[in-house]
């Protein structure tokens, strides 16, 4: 076996008793929160995960980055697949704080709640990334516009939270508040725990998912070239 | 199960359900790329008889 | 300085087009004037004055897109854009140049749109046109970028409004917040800062989108 498949493996196992370990430590041992009680495990998978997608968004920039600087085309493929990843990561953040927003409010959807609008925003955008995608023929070309586009995507985040920050003065009053991780030290060794697991949950399945892409590639090329 | 505890269970049963989706889609991969290796390597077989 | 000779020898090429053609400048100020009788009829009688402000926002963000829709189809049709990236000028000077001539087409359309929602629906302070200056110069800027990008595309039109909507987002509630709220200045900086950060990121990248 390859070092990469080891790599891999290994990574695959870690993530796994990560993400066992993080989630029943958020079942069983972390502390009940005062304030909402039960409900307020959710926030040991549903800010994890958010933050997992940013991570991958970012990650898709910076590998879009070095497709630009170097015009290296195995980047493109790293970042396709890791903005891949993020909106999968995406719609399941937009998922678990919906539920979240269901408990704590009775509301399916609020607006006043930031993240959530932020990660709607930023979902909608990550999404016409694949439209982008699915449009142009493969090629230089079709790398060097997805490139920009996700480069655009995180310039993005910082300035629509900024936005949406703005925007609450005048289109909802905030109604629901909730209080921020002031959390105590088993609560944040809980939070941390989930945390690493789903960020090796990403990183286990953007190398299985990469494998895959470029196995696919080089299947292509070998048949052109049998054939 | 009251209703709130209802509901966290429900949170990580999606995340859970989605994570084995993506298992499945790829097992489906997996399967697709043996076949693929198969019909290459016997090309490559003809090929090298012929 | 060629920069500056070759950007406005650009700008200058678009506006004479659309001088003597006179398609798309029409067809923007029709839809925009248009587009707010329209938001006449879809407000309810009670509707606030900021409901009629966000839809103003919305008319003009349509007119960008319409305008912004033909920015490149000229250059498509005629295979003009291979030449003038071959042509031994800065690529960034066709993004600079081709922004200019649709923040003109916009400022002209807003010449018209603003009187007109005076006229149907109430009067415009100074708050309205300082943002819809500022909103120019962003969704000019963006605008440009994601037009060629769109052009390179097999969907083209239908493509443009996707890329478009979810990054002027921002523009939107800078825009219609320096209209209602108590302090504008807060938005209007906000505008600016929009405009800085995605005019230096088209500036930079647009290079990279006509690449082949």
């Amino acid at each position: 076996m390859s070092l990469r498949n080891n790599r891999a493996v290994l990574l695959a196992a870690a993530a796994s008793v990560l993400l066992v370990a993080g989630l029943a430590l958020a079942l069983f041992w972390a502390p009940e929160d005062a304030d909402q009680g039960f409900s307020q495990r959710i926030f040991y998978v549903h800010v994890p995960i958010a933050l997992t997608a940013y991570a991958c968004f970012g990650w898709g920039a910076w590998k879009a980055l070095r497709l630009l600087w170097t015009r290296e085309s195995r980047y493109d493929l790293e970042s396709y697949t890791a903005v891949h990843m993020g909106v999968i990561f995406g719609i399941l953040t937009l998922v678990t704080g919906s539920i979240w927003a269901k408990i704590s409010w009775g509301v399916w959807w609020t607006w006043s709640e930031r993240q959530l609008t932020l990660f709607l925003v930023l979902f909608l955008f990550y999404c016409a990334y694949f439209m982008l995608r699915f449009s142009v023929e493969s090629g230089p070309r079709r790398a060097n516009l997805s490139a920009v586009y996700a480069l655009f995507g995180v310039a993005l985040i910082p300035v629509s939270f900024l936005a949406i920050r703005l925007a609450e003065n005048f289109i909802h009053p905030v109604v629901f508040t909730r209080d921020g991780p002031q959390m105590s030290g088993s609560m944040f060794f809980v939070f941390c725990v989930c945390l690493g697991a789903m960020l090796g949950l990403f990183a286990s399945l953007y190398t299985n998912e990469l494998t895959g892409k470029r196995l696919d590639a080089r299947l292509r090329e070998l048949r052109e070239s049998l054939e | 199960m009251t209703t709130s505890e209802k509901y966290v269970t429900a949170a990580y049963l999606v995340v859970l359900a989605i994570v084995l989706l993506y298992v499945v889609l790829y097992s489906f991969k997996l399967s697709r790329l043996e076949r693929e290796v198969a019909e290459l390597t016997e090309l490559a077989q003809r090929r090298k008889v012929a | 300085m060629t920069y500056f000779a070759d950007v406005a020898a650009l700008a200058r090429k678009d506006i004479l087009l659309e001088l003597r053609s006179r398609d798309t400048l029409p067809a923007m100020l029709l839809f925009v004037v248009s587009a707010l009788v329209v938001f006449h009829f879809s407000l309810p009688s009670d509707a606030s004055e900021t409901a009629s402000t966000g839809l103003l926002w919305i008319a003009l963000l349509f007119t960008a897109l319409l305008g912004l829709g033909r920015a490149f189809t000229a250059e498509r049709e005629q295979r003009v854009l291979d030449g003038l990236v071959l042509a031994p000028c800065d690529r960034s000077a066709i993004w600079l140049a081709k922004s200019l001539g649709v923040l003109a087409f916009l400022g002209v359309a807003e010449a018209v749109a603003l009187p007109a929602y005076a006229l149907f629906f109430e009067p415009v302070g100074w708050e309205l046109v300082a943002a819809v200056l500022l909103a120019d110069l962003g969704l000019a800027a963006v605008g440009t970028l994601l037009a060629a990008m769109a052009a390179a595309s097999r969907a083209r039109e239908l493509l443009l409004p996707l890329l478009f909507l979810p990054l002027v987002i921002p523009v939107v509630v800078g825009g219609v917040g320096a209209t209602v709220a108590d302090d504008p200045g807060r938005y209007l900086a906000f505008l600016a800062l929009y405009d800085l950060i995605f005019a230096i990121l088209s500036w930079a990248s647009f290079e990279y989108v006509v690449a082949e």
